[in-house]
């Protein structure tokens, strides 16, 4: 049904390659998550697969047809915009209708359709108001409810929770997985964020400039990162990356471990330092440490640790979650 | 955002008002070219010659024509440093806090909406005129003879009455730019010390500037054709007084019927106003969000 | 500006303001008045204020006994008929370099501006010819024609930067929604665009109604407007004073009223946007 396929696309803006070349297979059913910094192509490239912007090579195959000349329109696809770009002039049950009665459906089958998704949304009571008569949340169901309508192949999220407060945005991801485990329809979610991307997605898609770092199922990426680039980008905070001396001896050019990978003592360690400030939390707290010739380096420590700024600390690496990359930036696993 | 379809789309439909505007700016303006170099009365049935720059050397000789600049120069500068000082002076005032600023502004900005014949003939026949006029009336009251405005002072006449009728324009926009300042800015100079008249200086100018630069400069667009006032009231006299160039290049087309010459005077009127429109185009460019 | 302002600097400020204002009005208010009043009323030395004699009479004789209405009708038809075709011509120009804009849509804004500043004695003379030769010499749809030329900069201006204020994401949503174009611009953009298209239609109507050289150079007797009406009767001879006023107070009354409610359009319109 959503099988959607992706082979040699590329794009260019004028002169400027955004997306040199890509391959990239997503399953029926599956939720994939494109993640990656800012302006590396994430949201390019869904706007390729709806079909908001024409490819500058390459094809792409939805349920095995070439669609890569078919208008928006045609694909079956539903998106869910970053600002839910909502119909301001219309209510909020013509919003959802809209899609339908563009399909020619006739007004009772609309009806039905509509009063259902509002249904699962729990938009019922919302239906005649307008857009802007509703909170943030609110709209944001609406503007899913206008792609659920359509039964598409395959919803697609730009971005939608990044103009949402942080209880809600944390409500809605509940919500979206959710819907996903009752529709079992392909969905493609684009985010920067990745605590979405690892609690959300079947599988990861990681861009940089264009370019796919990594596609695996979110603990992939976290076990075994393919490079340096996923290993920093993959886990909060930020995996500890380390050259030189310290690299070497380990037979790589650079060394990565996870603030939750080390233990910390007041004794002795690999490296010590310290520490400049410590961030509490009640649940955990995040010690980030001075070390001489390696910058700041974090370290996770369970509940309240009695250590603060200026103390001096000791971290060692947990034995066998110490990730080793070569010259080339690639795992070395 | 754009993809094949929307943009050859796109392109067809920008189509008719290019065409439109070409051929508006293009044709009449290549034909009064064309004109301005030949011999061409419509009284005179000698119509074909080719007479060079007979045209424009009558113009450039002619003393008429000089005065002609000189009105059109003093019109467009008399207009706007009217209503460009007391346009920001009434803007201030208006922004003041003051009881009912929502139907003062409809009066202020009244004369505006007025059709130029009809402003004109207001001041012409109910204020300036010597026996009826207001103005007459005030006078006779205050034990002098009425001035002949329109006969006595032709030119400043008309200037004044461009004025009142483009002053409304003046002060709207800068009402609007004023009241369009951050209330924050103002605040933290107030609590940096700044005074009421440091903070007009220093703050409140700077930001009008942009407001009076496009003010000026559209100003300038629409009082270099100024036409319907002069018609109306003087017909440019007593003699060429009040003539300024357009109503020169009207009187030759229209009254002497001197195509040639007209045409040629046009084409003067145009790099005229081309060079206006260099310095225009530069600063109002500049801020537009185009 | 200021904040906390005495109840007594209000009072100076309300009453310098509104001095202003009234001295500004005032010849517009004389003139109402004047049209109120017989004709001998309205010539007497020393003028007479609250003790005139007021009637309405003027009004009817202007409207029944001359050729007045006519001179209206054709303002009417002007203005509106160059407001529509402009609007016809132009909404889809700004609707694509709103929304598909190209390298050159820049370049093509500033040259339909630059069109607006040519002077149009620069083409009287063949448009006079023009005219002349056409048969559309002093012919309404000859007016409505030369108005539209002079205001489409105007027009696709105002409806560009109103149309750049639609955020795209709509009608991108649209697009995904099933729509074809034509649906697109007829479910989505036009109805959020009406206000936009409703302040330039407006705005128009204001500078058509009141334009005085095409509307005065290529007319004489059949599709004069009002302009070149009130603008023959330089030296008074046929009208007299109350009349003439009564005639002029009808024929800027419509547009007053419609310029009170579109003041902002007003900036936003004759300054290409630079202002808003």
């Amino acid at each position: 049904m959503g099988k959607i396929t992706l082979r040699n696309v590329s794009k260019k803006f004028g002169e400027v390659s955004v997306i040199p070349s890509l391959d990239l297979d997503i399953e029926d059913g599956e939720f994939v998550v494109f993640v990656g910094p800012s302006g590396c192509g994430k949201s390019t490239l869904l706007r390729l697969i709806a079909g908001l912007e024409d490819t500058s090579g390459g094809i792409i195959s939805i349920d095995r047809v070439d669609a890569t000349a078919m208008p928006p329109s045609k694909r079956s696809l539903a998106m869910v915009f970053q600002s839910y770009a909502l119909y301001p002039h219309m209510s909020v049950r013509k919003n959802i209708a809209f899609p339908l009665k563009m399909a020619g459906m006739d007004a009772a089958a609309i009806d039905k359709k509509v009063e259902g998704a509002a249904k699962v949304l729990n938009l019922t009571s919302y239906l005649d108001r307008r857009p802007g008569q509703l909170s943030g949340g609110q709209r944001q169901r609406v503007a899913i409810g206008r792609a659920i309508v359509r039964e598409p192949k395959a919803f697609l999220f730009d971005e939608p929770l990044s103009n949402l407060d942080a209880a809600l945005r944390g409500n809605m991801r509940l919500e979206i997985t959710e819907l996903h485990q009752t529709l079992k329809t392909t969905m493609i979610y684009v985010t920067h964020d990745q605590v979405e991307a690892m609690t959300m997605a079947d599988k990861i898609v990681v861009l940089q400039a264009g370019h796919i770092e990594q596609v695996g199922s979110p603990l992939d990426l976290y076990n075994s990162p393919a490079n340096v680039f996923v290993a920093g980008f993959i886990g909060s905070p930020r995996m500890n990356l380390v050259t030189g001396a310290d690299a070497q001896a380990e037979g790589a050019t650079t060394i990565g471990v996870r603030p939750e990978h080390m233990d910390i003592s007041t004794s002795a360690g690999k490296w010590s330092g310290k520490v400049s400030v410590a961030e509490r939390l009640g649940s955990d707290t995040f010690l980030h440490v001075a070390v001489p010739g390696h910058g700041s380096m974090t370290v996770r420590g369970a509940g309240e640790v009695a250590l603060s700024h200026g103390d001096t600390v000791h971290l060692t690496p947990q034995p066998g979650k110490v990730h080793r990359f070569g010259a080339d930036g690639k795992n070395l696993a | 955002m754009s993809t094949q379809s929307t943009r050859a789309a796109a392109r067809l439909m920008v189509a008719p008002s290019v065409i439109f505007l070409f051929i508006w700016m293009i044709v009449p303006l290549a034909m009064t070219i064309y004109f301005s170099f030949r011999f061409y009365r419509l009284l005179s049935p000698d119509r074909t010659g080719w007479v060079g720059f007979n045209n424009y050397a009558w113009f450039l000789n002619s003393p008429d024509f000089w005065t002609a600049i000189i009105n059109t120069l003093a019109l467009v500068g008399g207009v706007l440093i009217i209503t460009v000082v007391l346009g920001v002076l009434i803007a201030i005032l208006i922004d003041q806090p003051i009881w009912g600023q929502g139907p003062l502004r409809i009066l202020v900005i009244s004369p505006f909406f007025i059709m130029p014949p009809v402003a004109a003939s207001i001041w012409e026949n109910l204020f300036m005129h010597p026996q009826n006029g207001l103005l007459a009336a005030l006078s006779r009251g205050l034990g002098y003879d009425p001035i002949l405005y329109l006969e006595s002072y032709p030119m400043a006449s008309v200037i004044f009455i461009t004025s009142w009728e483009w002053l409304p324009f003046a002060t709207l926009i800068l009402l609007t730019a004023l009241q369009s300042m951050s209330s924050e800015q103002m605040e933290a100079a107030e609590m940096d010390g700044a005074s009421a008249f440091s903070r007009f200086r220093y703050l409140v100018l700077p930001h009008l500037s942009r407001a009076i630069t496009v003010v000026i400069l559209i100003q300038t667009i629409f009082l270099l054709g100024i036409f319907g006032e002069i018609f109306t009231t003087t017909q440019g006299g007593p003699g060429n007084a009040s003539t300024t160039l357009p109503y020169m290049i009207y009187k030759q087309a229209l009254i002497a019927k001197d195509i040639g010459r007209a045409a040629a005077g046009g084409i003067i009127a145009v790099i005229l106003a081309n060079i206006v429109a260099v310095f225009l185009m530069r600063a109002i460019g500049k801020h537009l969000d185009a | 500006m200021a904040r906390a302002v005495t109840t007594k600097q209000k009072v100076i400020y309300t009453l310098c303001a509104w001095a202003v204002g009234i001295t500004i009005f005032f010849p517009v208010l004389w003139t109402i008045l004047t049209s109120l009043k017989t004709e001998a009323s309205a010539v007497a030395s020393p003028p007479e204020f609250l003790g005139a004699d007021w009637t309405l009479e003027n009004y009817a004789e202007v409207w029944q006994r001359s050729d007045y209405p006519r001179f209206f009708w054709n303002s009417v038809v002007i203005s509106i008929g160059s407001t529509l075709l402009g609007l016809a011509v132009a909404i889809p120009a700004a609707w694509s370099m709103a929304f598909v804009p190209g390298k050159r849509t820049k370049d093509l804004l500033m040259w339909m501006l630059s069109t607006k500043m040519m002077p149009a004695v620069g083409v009287l003379i063949p448009m006079y010819l023009i005219f002349q030769r056409t048969g559309l010499f002093d012919t309404r749809i000859g007016l409505i024609l030369a108005l539209m030329l002079m205001n489409l900069p105007i027009i696709v201006w105002m409806l560009y930067t109103y149309f750049k204020e639609i955020p795209g994401e709509i009608l991108e949503a649209a697009r995904m929604d099933g729509a074809s174009l034509k649906n697109e611009i007829l479910y989505v953009l036009t109805p959020m665009a009406v206000p936009g298209i409703a302040s330039t239609m407006l705005l128009n109507i204001i500078l058509a109604w009141n334009e005085a050289f095409w509307t005065i150079t290529l007319t004489t007797v059949d599709a004069a407007p009002l302009s070149a009406f009130i603008a023959s009767f330089s030296a008074p001879q046929g009208l007299f004073y109350a009349k003439l006023s009564a005639a002029s107070t009808m024929a800027i009354a419509p547009i007053l009223i419609v310029g009170w409610f579109s003041q902002k359009q007003l900036v936003r319109g004759l300054t290409f946007g630079a202002v808003k």
